[in-house]
């Protein structure tokens, strides 16, 4: 029955655009965060998906790791600030909150897809199962 | 007992099995919307029938050593990747809402499927209990 297929599937990309909404959640949380050298400065955080292939029809998805944007970090002059170094400037994170804000519409929406295969893929299997009862 | 199924069928087993095969190549297609890369695909549904009814040649394999074709799982229909309408910066040819469309379109039809088979088996059994 290759309609249980689907269930890997689709709970593959789930579970892949879980970790994407995850790693948008701490960026969008540590957009406003300072940090007293760019070493230790925030880096947005994004999941490198690859498709995962096991046979001609399956293919689900997989996240291969996380990668730290090289974007440079937001430095800004500001001597009065407690984690200031000794020139006088705090090193903020380097995420685009527009783009996080992107990220997550974009991860909600595939997410909500692969819901809506899913339901439509059980629908199918429960209707086979009652094949000539009616 | 192979002619009553082929009498009382007429192909819709076989067009049940090939349409969940492609329910799973939509279903792949939506779950990696997202992947970098990846190629949409598709099987031609007719050509995909017409092999499953052994109405269209077939790659043979007289022996061990030949290769067998990577669609085999198929039935021998030819996996195809779709041609993208929008171009992508991350190489990525799946176009969600259309894969969608397809995906719910290919249900419907499952379902149509569905409602054939179960008409000829309650046809069937209204005969052997004598209605």
């Amino acid at each position: 029955m290759s309609l249980f297929k689907i269930f890997d599937i689709s709970g593959s990309a789930m579970s892949a655009q879980t970790t994407r909404l995850n790693t948008t959640a701490s960026n969008l949380a540590n957009a406003d965060t300072v940090a007293g050298s760019a070493e230790e400065a925030y880096k947005a955080r994004h999941p490198v998906f690859r498709t995962q292939l096991q046979d001609a029809l399956s293919a689900g998805v997989d996240t291969v790791g996380i990668v730290e944007s090289r974007a440079p970090v937001n430095m800004r002059y500001e001597p009065g600030h407690p984690l200031a170094d000794a020139k006088g400037y705090v090193y903020g994170s380097n995420v685009d909150t527009v783009e996080e804000t992107v990220n997550m519409l974009s991860a909600s929406r595939s997410y909500q897809t692969n819901v809506q295969v899913l339901n439509t893929s059980k629908e199918l299997m429960l209707r086979t199962l009652n094949l000539g009862k009616s | 007992m192979n002619a009553i199924r082929d009498r009382l069928f007429a192909n819709h087993d076989e067009a049940l099995v090939l349409r969940s095969q492609r329910a799973n190549v939509l279903a792949a297609n939506l779950a990696n919307a997202d992947t970098p890369n990846y190629k949409a695909r598709d099987i031609d549904f007719r050509d995909a029938l017409a092999v499953a009814e052994g109405q269209s040649l077939n790659l043979q394999r007289t022996r061990a050593g030949h290769l067998t074709p990577d669609d085999a799982s198929l039935g021998g229909a030819r996996m195809m990747y779709r041609i993208p309408t929008h171009p992508s910066l991350d190489g990525n040819t799946v176009d969600a809402q259309q894969e969608q469309a397809r995906f719910t379109e290919n249900a419907v039809r499952y379902q149509a499927t569905l409602n054939f088979l179960n008409g000829s088996i309650s046809g069937l059994t209204r005969a052997l209990k004598g209605e």
